[in-house]
């Protein structure tokens, strides 16, 4: 682990029962989500963690608890570090806290959250879909979403497939 | 040996309306400016020196609709983009074509997935599908081709 990192892990893992792991010099932070807001807080402004990277979910189903980890990666560009949040949620249907009052870009982020995992964050200003359309099902990126395999056309199945494809007319 | 020769010192020429009308639109078809993936390069390709594609007349991309008669769907379309392809079509002018060039403007290619159209024929009437993953330029050219060889035998009918 980086020399600067350590004491910032040591605060985390003291003050909010943080767990920490490493792989390859990457280290993770796993955090209860009701810790957040404080945490990220306390990285912003006491240990220079000016940039949230990004957000991204991790999908374990069918494990049911903990269902999604919630991944924050926070970079310091004054110190040269990168730290990495973990949440974990359970349940089809998790909440979590808003980050978009510590980080104005966790905006269109946490919609990501939304959009891709399903994801409900509370107290975000504007939680509409990023990516898919806006009159989409589902969320995409969730394991048990269907991919969406749909039966190629061939010479054998041309006049089947043929009957139940939509035709765009002018 | 009839009336060209009679006329030939006037420099007339005889032909039929359609034959004319036909004439006039394969060669200044001004294609789209409409690239979505990988085969806007070939495409790019297509129009610069090496292929110039400008000795068919299709020197001009318009990027505007509105000036365009033919559209080359380069590329795959997702779903929330195929909205946006049928609006540029509907307010392409009369007359107008599509040619679907490559595998994924066509039938979907490798994406067979819930994010891309499974072949552009779903949303717009397509006159021309071009093979290829990306098509070379001299694929997108033949494609042209057999485009104008439809074009070329298209009739004269009363407007609907």
């Amino acid at each position: 682990m980086d020399k600067q990192l350590q004491p910032i892990v040591q605060k985390l893992k003291k003050e909010f029962g943080a767990e920490v792991t490493e792989f390859r010099g990457d280290v993770q932070v796993l955090l209860a989500s009701e810790k957040l807001i404080a945490a990220s807080l306390k990285l912003r402004d006491e240990f220079d963690f000016a940039l949230l990277s990004t957000i991204t979910a991790v999908d374990y189903w069918p494990e049911e608890s903990p269902r999604f980890h919630i991944v924050y990666v926070f970079n310091s560009l004054s110190k040269n570090l990168q730290l990495m949040l973990r949440v974990p949620v359970a349940g089809e249907n998790p909440t979590i806290p808003t980050l978009t009052e510590v980080y104005k870009n966790a905006n269109w982020r946490e919609r990501e959250l939304w959009d891709m995992f399903g994801i409900k964050v509370d107290g975000h200003p504007d939680l509409r879909r990023l990516l898919m359309p806006d009159d989409w099902n589902g969320h995409p990126l969730r394991k048990d979403y269907p991919l969406g395999y749909e039966e190629p056309q061939f010479t054998f199945n041309y006049e089947e497939i043929d009957l139940s494809k939509p035709h765009g007319e002018v | 040996m009839g009336v060209e020769q009679k006329l030939g010192e006037m420099g007339a020429v005889t032909t039929t309306l359609e034959q004319a009308m036909n004439w006039g639109r394969t060669r200044a078809m001004w294609p789209m400016l409409f690239g979505l993936a990988c085969c806007a390069i070939e495409m790019m390709a297509a129009q610069s020196a090496h292929y110039d594609m400008s000795r068919f007349g299709m020197e001009l991309m318009r990027p505007s609709p509105r000036q365009a008669d033919l559209m080359i769907v380069a590329g795959r379309v997702s779903r929330k983009m195929a909205p946006v392809l049928r609006h540029l079509f509907d307010q392409m002018a009369e007359p107008k074509w599509v040619i679907a060039m490559g595998d994924c403007a066509s039938c979907g290619g490798v994406f067979n997935n819930y994010a891309v159209v499974q072949g552009v024929d779903e949303i717009v009437p397509v006159d021309i599908y071009v093979s290829g993953c990306p098509p070379r330029p001299e694929a997108l050219i033949g494609g042209v081709m057999a485009l104008y060889e439809k074009v070329e035998a298209e009739k004269i009918k009363a407007a609907a």
